[in-house]
């Protein structure tokens, strides 16, 4: 029985938290799938090296990572005061704030204040919590144009496909594939377009220039909000998201209740740790900071949302509420064997990876997202590379101790765990798989693992090849 | 009962009797360490910026040929070039001169809080050449050493180097929506 106050999971039938299948048969397509390896490979590959340099050039990370830790727990042990005291602030400098109880709430709450400015279209910069509560499609269904103004979300939106990474949606893209989109779904696009880097980025400057000159309202996400103050922070890169916090007349911020940090000084934290851990940048190019409303400067009416859906019941779990500590670098993406073989997609939610595998399932209530728990090999490299420490590892063993799931489906990742902690066992595997195509299956305890599906061509690095070179 | 009502009611159901953890603090805190200018200019550059040390700075700016140049309305005279075109109009500008409130030695960053001599943010953010002048005494050594000095009731930028992308295989491509083009002038101490 559920009664007013209980911590409550995220509801069913709105939002991007639930894939349309498990995680064991999504990822069944996606390793078979090789320019999508291919892709990621590349992609994290280059991050992890990028990361770990400017990380080297800090002698206190791990002091920072501690002082993050800490800080964010001690947030989520006094949240309410802080929202209180956020309100309190945004309200006194000009802002109006909302409470969002689920993802249906915070969609009407924020279709409604689109629709009292008489416009239909809004220019949106990347945010998780509006892909979490499905906000494009409610705005689509009261007739209101959505217009991602990332340039991987743009890559997404136009390429009409899913974001597959917390930082860079479009990483199971590479720019032959972008170039090929822009060619097809941008108007008026030059036929010339090459697949350089910049080319594409100029093309995607000149395609959204007018948008944002003449859109009066935006809907941004925030990374952080402080509580003594009332600030919010956005970071980014393009200067898309700076377009869209100044630009026009009217902007609403969506924010998970769990993003705060009590004071304006813990901010010398955070915005160290989140530019190393996620772009492996000292700092990203753009942070912009502001307190409700700026006379004459920027826009002149500002809406804060604040979320729930699904996070007080994380809240709930002492041990699972370190999810909430998150800061969406994808640190813990870009470092999992398992999300580098099977990308974003195959976790079904818009939190895919490691942080996803723990985060969906308590968001939703871990029998919507049963298998999530089990596509991890507890390698612990996530928790090694998290700047605010979640010991994910520690959360997912706690999780698939809840879960009620199919036996067959706990054999499945029971041996890939095991074989990741047994190189060995998995090349004899894969040898066993090469010399026994026809059976297509592989020997215990890895036949749980295809489950008495078709075995995937083995791939043509084995996992020792692969994991000796990382 | 309000959905606020509702929500902290379940924060606080959530939490029970949750204890409150202190905060270790153990990095370098503000005023940790000297403010080194040519570590500032190494990550500037490092990040794509053209930087200048001279104290002529209507001199540099002529010598960028801006064109259409855009002024924050507080800024020190002096520094306009005699010939240059300024403009009122942020979306008709080429290029936007200003000064800077903080500059960051050790992540080559450089903020802005729309004071007078900065103006308002959209005057940096439209044209695609952004001039900025940083004083020695706005360069600072880390990040705490900024967030000590800035006012976060002020509406803040904190920009390192031109716009730019990770978007495409993570690799850092400059020049998406923001301008392409950052020179910085540091003034004090010409070489
Ligand atoms: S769990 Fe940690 S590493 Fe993963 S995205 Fe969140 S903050 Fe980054």
């Amino acid at each position: 029985m559920t009664f007013l106050g209980m911590p409550t999971t995220a509801p069913r039938g709105v939002g991007n938290l639930r894939g349309d299948e498990s995680f064991p048969a999504a990822a069944h397509k996606a390793l078979q799938d090789e320019q999508l390896r291919r892709n990621l490979g590349h992609a994290t590959t280059t991050i992890r090296r990028k990361s770990g340099a400017v990380i080297g050039e800090l002698p206190d990370w791990q002091e920072l990572r501690e002082a993050g830790s800490t800080l964010k727990a001690n947030t989520m042990a006094r949240l309410p005061e802080l929202l209180d005291q956020l309100e309190a602030n945004v309200t006194a400098a000009g802002g109006v704030v909302h409470w969002a109880a689920d993802a249906n709430e915070a969609n009407q709450i924020v279709t409604d204040l689109v629709k009292a400015t008489g416009h239909d279209r809004v220019i949106k910069v990347k945010s998780m919590a509006t892909q979490e509560i499905g906000l494009n499609e409610a705005l689509e269904a009261s007739g209101i144009t959505a217009v991602e103004t990332d340039l991987a979300e743009l890559i997404v939106q136009l390429g009409n496909d899913k974001p597959s990474h917390i930082l860079v949606p479009a990483i199971h893209r590479n720019r032959a594939e972008i170039r090929e989109i822009f060619l097809r779904e941008m108007p008026g696009v030059d036929p010339a377009l090459t697949d350089e880097p910049a080319e594409l980025a100029g093309a995607a400057r000149r395609y959204l220039r007018e948008t944002f000159l003449s859109t009066k309202v935006a809907v941004s996400g925030a990374n952080f909000a402080v509580a003594e103050t009332g600030t919010l922070a956005v970071l980014e890169s393009e200067g898309n998201g700076r377009m869209c916090l100044t630009l026009p007349e009217t902007l609403i911020t969506v924010m998970g209740i769990e993003k705060l940090v009590p004071t304006w000084r813990d901010l010398e934290v955070f915005l160290q740790l989140l530019p190393r851990a996620s772009t492996g940048e000292r700092m990203n190019p753009y942070t912009s900071m502001w307190t409700g409303v700026t006379p004459g400067d920027g826009p002149q009416n500002f809406h804060l949302v604040l979320l729930d859906n699904g996070r007080t019941a994380v809240l709930a779990d002492e041990v699972g509420r370190q999810a909430l500590h998150c800061i969406r670098c994808s640190a813990c993406l870009n470092v999992c064997p398992v999300y580098e073989r099977t990308g974003g997609h195959a976790y079904g939610s818009v939190y895919p990876g490691p942080i996803g595998a723990i985060l969906s399932p308590q968001l939703t209530g871990v029998e919507d997202n049963a298998s999530l728990p089990y596509a991890s090999s507890l390698c612990g490299a996530c928790f090694d590379a998290c700047p605010v420490k979640i010991d994910i590892p520690s959360i997912l063993v706690h999780l698939r101790n809840e879960v009620p799931h199919p036996r067959a489906e706990k054999a499945a990742f029971g041996a890939v765990a095991y074989t990741m902690d047994h190189p060995a066992l998995y090349t004899r595997a894969q040898h066993a798989a090469k010399l026994s195509r026809h059976a297509k299956k592989l020997p215990p305890p890895l036949n749980g693992w295809t489950a008495s599906r078709d075995l995937p061509e083995p791939p043509s690095e084995t996992f020792r090849d692969w994991w000796a070179k990382r | 009962m309000s959905s606020r009502e509702l929500i902290l009611g379940r924060i606080k159901a959530a939490l029970g009797d949750t204890a409150v953890p202190e905060v270790t603090r153990d990095y370098r805190p503000a005023a940790s360490e000297k403010a080194d200018v040519e570590l500032l200019i190494d990550r500037l550059v490092d990040y794509k910026a053209v930087v200048h040390r001279s104290d002529d700075v209507a001199g540099v700016v002529a010598s960028l040929n801006p064109g259409r140049l855009v002024l924050p309305p507080g800024l020190d005279p002096s520094w306009v070039p005699a010939d240059a075109t300024v403009v009122d109009d942020e979306y008709q500008a080429e290029a936007v001169l200003t000064a800077s409130t903080v500059a960051v030695a050790e992540t080559g960053t450089i903020v802005l809080d729309g004071s007078p001599d900065q103006g308002r943010r959209r005057i940096t953010l439209l044209p695609d050449l952004h001039i900025c002048v940083v004083r020695p005494d706005q360069i600072v050594a880390s990040v705490p050493d900024a967030i000590a000095r800035l006012d976060p009731r002020r509406p803040l930028t904190w920009i390192s180097g031109p716009s730019a992308t990770s978007d495409i295989e993570l690799n850092r491509v400059e020049g998406v929506h923001g301008p392409r083009n950052l020179h910085v002038i540091l003034l004090g101490g010409a070489s």
